[in-house]
């Protein structure tokens, strides 16, 4: 199991660096370079950058040099001082700064989308599969469709609109417009949570949807394999075998996606952050590919990769830990 | 035979079938067996015979679209009988692994891959109130080296895919065994493993069965199998009982004309090899076209024609062959029925 973890690690090293270098590579085709940029950006304001400020910028990232010189300055930066640069549509805000603040919310959206997906999508599945073909399973694999046709941002808006309409809720954002600059109590939480919940809702519904029936179909292939009738035998109630047998060896996909928890953690729900106005990390890289924020967005690429490499090594340790057959074939070589 | 053991079951009239879309399979259509205690009884039959639904059905675990359609099947407890083909959940699960327990044929996908030998030995132990979880692993690493298993402490806690075929029928038939079961149901044990193999778990389940008395239902296509462990044979044709008798009698002197069919297919040890292997005549027919009369009319080598494709042969005493009189077993075949007839007009 060791020489299986070193060896891993080893190729995620190599992993990410060949993901470095083509991450760098494809924020600097764009013609013309950061600081000319910056400066096209400012003449635009009718400000002008003083020549020294040019300078020391350019001086900074390596601006000029070759391509490899410039990447060694980008990347040295980033693994040995945390700095992943300026992003200048933010008044030249550090990007890890801008990034931080946003983590948070992105993560506490994945956290909460992947428990309630699977608190759903366990019990029904397993029904589904067991009452295969009853009406039961009809309507939930009916709903499921539904769910999982229905877009996102179209389910968004219409419940804002319900929400607003019926309810009274200010639509998106996190706080309602009196919480927005107050001070953090127990109101500001509950009025945070009262928003939150919709986007949670609007997330799950379609991954929900899938979730049903990759776990109905596990299921349904486990159900009447021999070593389930071989217990049955035994004299096992139903329910006991049920979850002993062939519901535990159908988690182990949940077992394989709880690494991508991850990559969610920045990528933040883009498109229902946006339509919900939500203060997630998604819009953050929207704007910065839409402006060619170039340390913005080779920031965002450079840590999702990282955090997906290492997601799927969580993933991988996971399964592992569940399913005897994967941790002895990593023992095996 | 007047000097049989008490029956432990009693299967009468089983009917199982198997909804398909293309219509509706009769598996097992009208069986009647009876074991008595201690007996080792085999079932034989070629391919899809309804052998093994009919084992399956005696605990009731048959999946879906097949269903026990009717018929009893009684399994007799110390002070009670318990009908499997109508007994509540509880009741029925009191009988599974406990009283009545079985032995599959795919030794490697009877067993979960995602639990340790132990856990599935002792899992029936621990069910049936027969140890605690504390006691449940000494008692596993007993049975495991009772079934012959090397190194069962380590064993015990390995998983499925870790061990060869044989290493684990051998555990399949110690989990089985766990809870000391009156009736063993053995459905081709043997099938999916080599011929060296076989011939180990054979003598295995021999002698386990000397040493704890338990009457055996075996299930094999292996009439060798079956004349080696048997005390008495029932032959299968098409989901019915064909013919019963003492494992002598049936193959040395078989009644029913597919015994004889049977036999005649299979080679026979000390014929030199100058006897020439001649297969039943024809092929099994189709799930969905059951012939009329006798089912095994069309492949039949004794057809009265008028009779047999229109009337179904009862099940009679089946009469020893000359110069021994009495009878040993059933038979059903109306070439009997008509000795019973005549028998019948000249007694009256």
């Amino acid at each position: 199991m060791l020489a299986f973890l070193v060896r891993r690690l080893g190729w995620m090293a190599v992993t990410l660096w060949a993901v470095s270098l083509a991450t760098f590579f494809i924020i600097s085709l764009p013609p013309g370079d950061y600081v000319s940029t910056l400066q096209a950006n400012a003449e635009e304001r009718g400000e002008i950058m003083g020549p020294a400020e040019v300078a020391a910028l350019r001086d900074r990232y390596g601006l000029g040099q070759s391509f490899f010189a410039q990447y060694w300055k980008w990347i040295t930066n980033i693994v040995f001082h945390g700095d992943f640069g300026q992003a200048f549509a933010w008044n030249m805000r550090p990007v890890s700064d801008l990034i931080w603040d946003r983590v948070g919310l992105s993560f506490f959206l994945s956290v909460a989308t992947m428990l309630l997906i699977w608190a759903i999508a366990w019990p029904i599945g397993i029904y589904s599969a067991v009452r295969q073909y009853s009406p039961g399973d009809y309507a939930a694999t009916f709903f499921g469709f539904i769910g999982m046709a229905v877009p996102e941002f179209m389910l968004a808006l219409v419940l804002m609109w319900v929400g607003m309409r019926w309810f009274g809720q200010s639509p998106g954002g996190l706080f309602s417009p009196e919480y927005q600059d107050a001070a953090w109590n127990l109101g500001k939480v509950l009025d945070a949570a009262s928003h939150l919940w919709l986007p949670i809702l609007i997330i799950a519904v379609s991954g929900t949807a899938g979730a049903i029936r990759i776990i109905r179909a596990n299921l349904l292939d486990e159900l009447y394999k021999p070593y389930v009738v071989a217990a049955r035998a035994k004299g096992l109630p139903e329910w006991k075998l049920l979850l002993k047998y062939p519901v535990r060896t159908s988690m182990s996909p949940f077992f394989s996606t709880v690494g991508w928890l991850l990559p969610g953690l920045i990528s933040g729900e883009t498109i229902i952050s946006i339509v919900m106005n939500l203060p997630t990390t998604g819009p953050l890289m929207l704007g910065g590919v839409l402006n060619q924020d170039m340390y913005l967005v080779g920031s965002f690429i450079l840590i999702l990769s990282t955090l997906t490499v290492i997601g799927t090594l969580i993933s991988d340790l996971a399964l592992a830990w569940w399913d005897p057959r994967i941790r002895h074939s990593y023992e095996g070589g | 035979m007047s000097t049989r053991a008490a029956p432990i079951l009693e299967i009468e009239d089983l009917h199982t079938c198997f909804e398909l879309d293309d219509g509706t399979v009769r598996a097992v259509s009208g069986v009647d067996l009876t074991i008595g205690r201690g007996e080792v009884l085999a079932v034989v039959g070629e391919s899809g015979c309804g052998k093994s639904v009919m084992a399956r059905s005696v605990l009731r675990l048959i999946d879906k679209p097949g269903r026990i359609t009717g018929g009893s099947i009684r399994v007799h407890d110390a002070d009670r009988v318990v009908d499997m083909v109508t007994a509540p959940g509880p009741e029925l699960r009191s009988v599974r692994g406990r009283k009545v327990a079985m032995v599959f044929q795919e030794p490697i996908a009877s067993m979960s891959p995602m639990h340790t030998l132990g856990n599935q030995i002792g899992e029936s132990l621990v069910l049936h109130g027969r140890a605690t979880k504390a006691e449940a692993r000494t008692r596993v690493v007993d049975l495991l080296r009772r079934v012959g298993i090397a190194a069962p402490e380590r064993r015990a806690d390995e998983y499925p895919f870790q061990m060869s075929g044989g290493m684990l029928q051998r555990a399949m038939i110690a989990m089985a065994l766990s809870c000391g079961p009156d009736l063993l149901i053995a459905d081709e044990p043997t099938t999916a493993l080599d011929v060296t193999t076989q011939a180990q778990i054979l003598d295995l389940l021999r002698e386990l069965q000397r040493d704890t008395g338990m009457a055996v239902m075996l299930i094999t296509h292996d009439l060798g199998v079956a004349a080696q462990m048997a005390d008495r044979i029932a032959v299968m044709y098409l989901g019915s009982v064909v013919e019963t008798g003492t494992t002598d009698t049936v193959l040395r002197s078989p009644r029913h004309p597919y015994t004889r069919a049977l036999l005649r297919s299979v080679p026979k040890l000390g014929s030199g090899g100058r006897e020439r292997l001649r297969p039943v005549r024809g092929m099994v027919p189709g799930p969905y076209a059951r012939p009329p009369g006798c089912p095994f009319h069309p492949r039949c080598e004794e057809f009265m024609a008028g009779r047999c494709d229109s009337t179904v042969p009862g099940r009679v005493p089946a009469p020893l062959p000359a110069p021994a009189a009495g009878t040993d077993g059933t038979v059903s075949c109306l070439r009997y029925e008509d000795v019973r007839d005549d028998e019948g007009k000249a007694a009256s």
